[in-house]
């Protein structure tokens, strides 16, 4: 996994809330066995008309939001399906960042799977860092996640907190099996308790 | 004493191998359920790191997306679906976890294979790549969705990094309405709070309206828990949970199936214990529910009308209600009974179980699918369509003019041929009503099986109250 330390880019404002992963990436590119290659179809039904060709009003078709690594949302963002397609279909096609009042669980876990960083901020702040985004001249944000903090174009930064263990995991790009693995004694020994006091969940072994 | 715990503490605080760091569980997983659209990327990255599957007999995989649900003996035509299917099923035999692929007579929805061969239990902890796992909190589990790279962790160490989710009690203490299901009673409690009002917490279903409920009705609750932001829908297990699993291929026999129950019966929430955050549901007021907009938290009665964003409580909803009545196609002030429907789908992890097969059956008992309706009943498993067959559902069905259908995922997302026309209106049994989930620009209704029926004998949403007379 990538790390993420600092990251400065192009913001882009998608001003909807509930945005679901069925419209960040639609089922039908699910049927891939690979990670790579979806950002080609990120947000398709949005981004493209059904007999293909470009919906001139999305922003990620519109100059300088082609070239977006940030994407600032209204509440409840990545909600829906587990898939972790979405995050993949972000990465592919260049974002590393989402910023929003509230983002769905899973959605949220995945974030960090795959080196995209989620960033939770209050309403007042969300709407400034909208305003910012929407500044066609000046769309861009940097996000830092040493100091958890968002330098704006104009105006006080904005701070945002990332749980201790999540934020160090992503700095450093750690592959957390490998980590969890070096606790094999302890899951052994648990297994053992199990087995020991619900043997039924061991029936076959 | 010690302090109250929720059922949900109790599930936790046993599976808890060790704290990694603040806030942060090691936690074992006692199941696994894969299917082929979100499983590949997982085994590929075990077979890159040279890992294997720690525990195969925990976990089972099914073949359920991508299948067709007619002439299944002709194969998969779409290569990517046909890809996929195969990849799984090659993935199982080199990894050696147990599979039903498509032609398996124990084939069917992920989550309602689980329950139906007792590889779901009480008290474990269960996951799936599919949001819909929050179904299996029925059965008193603690069962929630997860990211392929999360499966993928499981598989290597039967552990996942968690956090502790918050406690949250949603109270339904009178019996449902006449005409009512599980499916209203979700669907009402997802009005109230919102597709947010979960995020972060696990639900708790408390109550005498969950309590009647049969556990296929607790099953659709469950399912839909995800819908309203909560990853997990617990319910406490009963008489009727273990009556359920009594004699299931994959349920404790003999002496370890009395032992079991006799644990299972332990798995409640403490008197007095303390939820974060409680919803109280005013039962008796609940009507059959119908969804009106792009999101499950849109939904009003069949007796309402369809709402105008005039009212919305912000500017955010305002403009999401919006486009939501512009892809719907549909105008504020319009009776919802008076809205005109081309598809009518009864099937989904949500619905399409015994229970659900039958209330639907005794709507369109008589009756014939109106003219340019289509209508499918695709069953949640192959057992499930067996059993539906030999109490004479399928011809109930297919005498009225409905297409009755091998099981699988089928027009619930559309990731098989079986989808929703771009522009049709489609009242549907599963689960959301998100754009495009049933096919590009379809418009989406969920509504209960009965309610389903209704709107196909009648070709518009209908009040199944009326047909029940």
């Amino acid at each position: 996994m990538e790390k993420f330390t600092k990251l400065t880019g192009i913001a882009a404002p998608m001003n909807m809330i509930n945005i679901d992963t069925d419209q960040i990436i639609p089922k039908l590119h699910l049927r891939t066995i690979k990670r790579t290659g979806l950002g080609k179809v990120l947000f398709e039904e949005l981004r493209f008309h059904l007999h293909g060709g470009e919906k001139a009003d999305f922003i990620l078709n519109q100059k300088p939001y082609r070239d977006a690594k940030i994407i600032v949302a209204g509440d409840n963002f990545g909600c829906g399906s587990s898939r972790e397609h979405a995050p993949w279909a972000l990465l592919d096609f260049g974002i590393r960042c989402v910023i929003s009042t509230s983002f769905a669980d899973i959605f949220y876990n995945n974030c960090f799977k795959n080196g995209i960083l989620p960033v939770t901020v209050s309403k007042e702040d969300l709407d400034a860092l909208m305003a910012d985004a929407s500044d066609k001249e000046h769309p861009e944000l940097t996000v830092d996640l040493e100091t958890q903090e968002i330098t704006r174009p104009n105006g006080p930064k904005v701070k945002f907190k990332i749980d201790e263990f999540r934020r160090e995991c992503l700095l450093k790009g750690l592959d957390d099996i490998g980590l969890t693995m070096q606790k094999a004694e302890k899951i052994d020994k648990f297994e053992e308790r199990q087995r020991e006091s619900q043997p039924w969940l061991y029936a076959q072994g | 004493m010690a302090k109250p715990q929720t059922l949900y503490d109790k599930i936790w605080e046993s599976h808890v191998v060790d704290e990694l760091n603040d806030g942060v569980y090691l936690l074992y997983i006692d199941r696994q359920l894969l299917h082929e659209v979100l499983s590949p990327q997982a085994f590929e990255g075990l077979r890159m790191e040279r890992r294997t599957v720690r525990r195969t007999s925990a976990t089972l995989a099914v073949a359920d997306h991508n299948v067709p649900t007619s002439d299944r003996h002709l194969g998969i035509e779409d290569p990517e679906s046909r890809l996929q299917v195969e990849t799984l099923s090659k993935n199982c035999e080199d990894f050696g976890v147990p599979i039903f692929d498509m032609h398996d007579p124990r084939q069917g929805i992920v989550h309602v294979i689980g329950p139906e061969q007792g590889f779901t239990l009480p008290g474990v902890t269960l996951v799936c790549c599919d949001s819909h796992t929050a179904t299996h909190g029925a059965f008193g589990a603690l069962a929630f969705g997860i990211g392929t790279s999360e499966s993928e962790h499981v598989m290597a160490t039967q552990t996942l990094r968690s956090h502790r989710a918050k406690n949250m009690r949603v109270l339904a203490d009178a019996p449902l309405p006449f005409g009512c299901t599980g499916k209203d009673l979700v669907l009402a409690i997802i009005g109230q709070i919102g597709t947010a009002g979960g995020t972060g917490h696990v639900i708790e279903y408390c109550g005498q309206a969950f309590r009647d409920l049969s556990m296929e009705g607790r099953m659709t609750v469950s399912n839909m828990t995800i819908e309203g932001g909560a990853r997990a829908g617990i319910i406490a297990p009963d008489e009727k949970t273990f009556a359920f699993l009594k004699g299931r291929t994959m349920a404790p026999k003999g002496e370890m199936w009395d032992k079991a129950v006799a644990y299972w019966k332990t798995l409640k929430s403490d008197e007095g214990a303390v939820y974060d955050k409680e919803v109280v549901i005013d039962v008796p007021k609940i009507a059959p529910q119908v969804t009106w907009g792009t999101s499950p938290e849109d939904v009003v009665a069949i007796t309402d009308t369809v709402p105008d964003p005039k009212d919305a409580p912000s500017d955010a909803k305002r403009s999401s209600m919006k486009r939501a009545l512009d892809y719907m196609g549909l105008t504020p002030g319009t009776r919802m009974q008076d809205i005109e429907v081309d598809n009518v789908f009864i099937g989904s992890c949500t619905n399409s179980r015994m229970e659900d097969l039958r209330n639907a059956a005794a709507v369109i008992k008589g009756r014939k699918v109106a003219d340019g309706v289509r209508a499918m009943v695709s069953p949640g498993s192959t057992l499930i369509k067996q059993e539906a067959e030999r109490e004479g559902l399928d011809k109930v069905f297919m005498e009225a003019g409905f297409e009755w259908r091998e099981s699988g995922c089928s027009m619930c997302l559309g990731m098989n041929p079986d989808r929703v026309p771009a522009g049709k209106r489609c009242a549907s049994t599963s689960n959301r009503n998100f754009e495009g989930r049933q096919g590009r620009d379809a418009r989406t209704h969920l509504v209960s099986p009965a309610m389903a029926a209704a709107a196909a004998v009648t070709g518009k949403l209908t009040d199944v109250r009326d047909l029940m007379k």
